[in-house]
């Protein structure tokens, strides 16, 4: 994932958000296997975003080198939930959907 | 004069009198050491006839000044040898100083024969041995030293491994007893098991059990609340047991911030709320026990 699509990504989702009525959104990030610190702010400020956009957001799927590394950088992603796999991310938004 | 004469004619002399100085080498020796069998001093001998006769041929190379160089390669391969060895059989490093020192007094008895008239002579070449025997002394510490350092690390490393084991305790529940003290390297290996185990069964709460942590400053408690905040990434929920009374007093003295993190003073306990947060729950059966 390179700096440019990152914010391509945040623009189609906000967009995405409002033109369907989103109410959840799950954030795959299973084969993002290197992080950078611009990387890391961008899941941090999309899940902010959507959350904005009262749709309810989960970032799933974040291999351990990666959450290792967000760590260390202090990116801990305060606010945004998180979940082992996609089942997992569903059932959360699933169970607030029902809240 | 220059140093070429020098080493050469000291070579000479070394090689002139090569076995008694074997032997007032190996006396002196027998008589420093501590330990010194007959499997130790038939090693010992070798060593330092080796040793001689490495010497010997480096120095008819012509330089003394600089032990770095090619024409020193040979004794210092051999010196690393016999540091190592040393190093492993547990010597102390003045032993291993003392191997090379040694050799000082008998050969400068043999100065003394040699030039017994030219004083002037006497004292350089003295001087150019003393020099060059502390130089590979200082060698042999330092290269003990090393040897040292790496068995350390080696052992170190094989106790990270056996101090940070991840259990499954349930469906979806792991365990993690942590013991001893916890600095940022073996958290670096906390994190990374806990973390692949987390993949590995898919659990979604992760019990880090610190009974066996015998004090908690800020830097620990820091290194906890980043192995935990790794785990949330990763979408399992970390609670902390086995927080001693004095622990708990010492974590609010140093007003450590655990508020965000679950937290109870037994495993027994926490591995109740992991239950309940699984959806399963422990029964006792009436029935089958007695208390």
């Amino acid at each position: 994932m390179h700096d440019r699509l990152a914010m391509t990504l945040q623009d189609d989702l906000t967009n995405r958000i409002v033109q369907d009525q989103a109410k959840g959104v799950l954030i795959d990030i299973s084969a993002l296997d290197v992080v950078d610190t611009f990387i890391g702010r961008m899941i941090s400020n999309t899940a902010a975003m959507a959350r904005v956009l009262d749709a309810a957001t989960v970032v799933v799927g974040m291999q351990p080198a990666v959450a290792i590394t967000l760590v260390e950088m202090g990116l801990s992603l305060p606010g945004v939930r998180t979940a082992l796999n996609i089942e997992r991310g569903m059932a959360l938004l699933g169970k607030r959907h029902y809240e | 004069m220059n140093h070429h004469d020098d080493a050469n004619r000291i070579s000479m002399i070394i090689g002139k009198y090569q076995s008694e100085l074997l032997e007032d080498w190996v006396a002196n020796l027998k008589q420093q050491m501590i330990r010194f069998d007959a499997a130790a001093e038939q090693a010992t001998r070798r060593h330092c006839s080796q040793l001689l006769e490495l010497i010997t041929s480096a120095l008819r190379q012509g330089e003394m000044e600089n032990i770095e160089i090619r024409s020193w390669d040979e004794v210092r391969h051999l010196l690393t040898e016999i540091s190592q060895d040393r190093a492993r059989q547990g010597s102390t490093p003045s032993e291993t100083a003392i191997f090379i020192f040694s050799l000082k007094q008998p050969l400068f008895t043999r100065l003394r024969a040699e030039h017994a008239q030219k004083t002037e002579l006497l004292a350089d070449d003295v001087w150019s041995i003393t020099t060059l025997l502390d130089k590979l002394g200082l060698f042999t510490v330092e290269i003990f030293q090393k040897s040292r350092n790496q068995i350390i690390a080696r052992q170190q490393q094989e106790l990270l491994e056996l101090s940070t084991p991840v259990v499954k305790l349930w469906h979806n529940i792991l365990a993690l007893p942590l013991i001893g003290t916890l600095d940022s390297a073996r958290t670096q290996v906390v994190m990374e098991n806990l973390l692949e185990k987390i993949i590995e069964t898919g659990a979604a709460i992760a019990i880090i059990d610190i009974t066996g942590v015998p004090t908690v400053d800020t830097l620990v408690a820091q290194h906890l609340l980043k192995t935990i905040a790794a785990a949330r990434l990763m979408g399992a929920d970390c609670i902390i047991s086995g927080i001693r009374p004095q622990i708990a007093q010492t974590i609010v003295h140093l007003g450590v911030n655990l508020e965000d993190v679950i937290t109870k003073a037994t495993l027994a306990d926490a591995f109740v709320v992991a239950l309940q947060r699984t959806g399963s729950s422990i029964h006792r059966n009436h029935t089958g026990s007695k208390d």
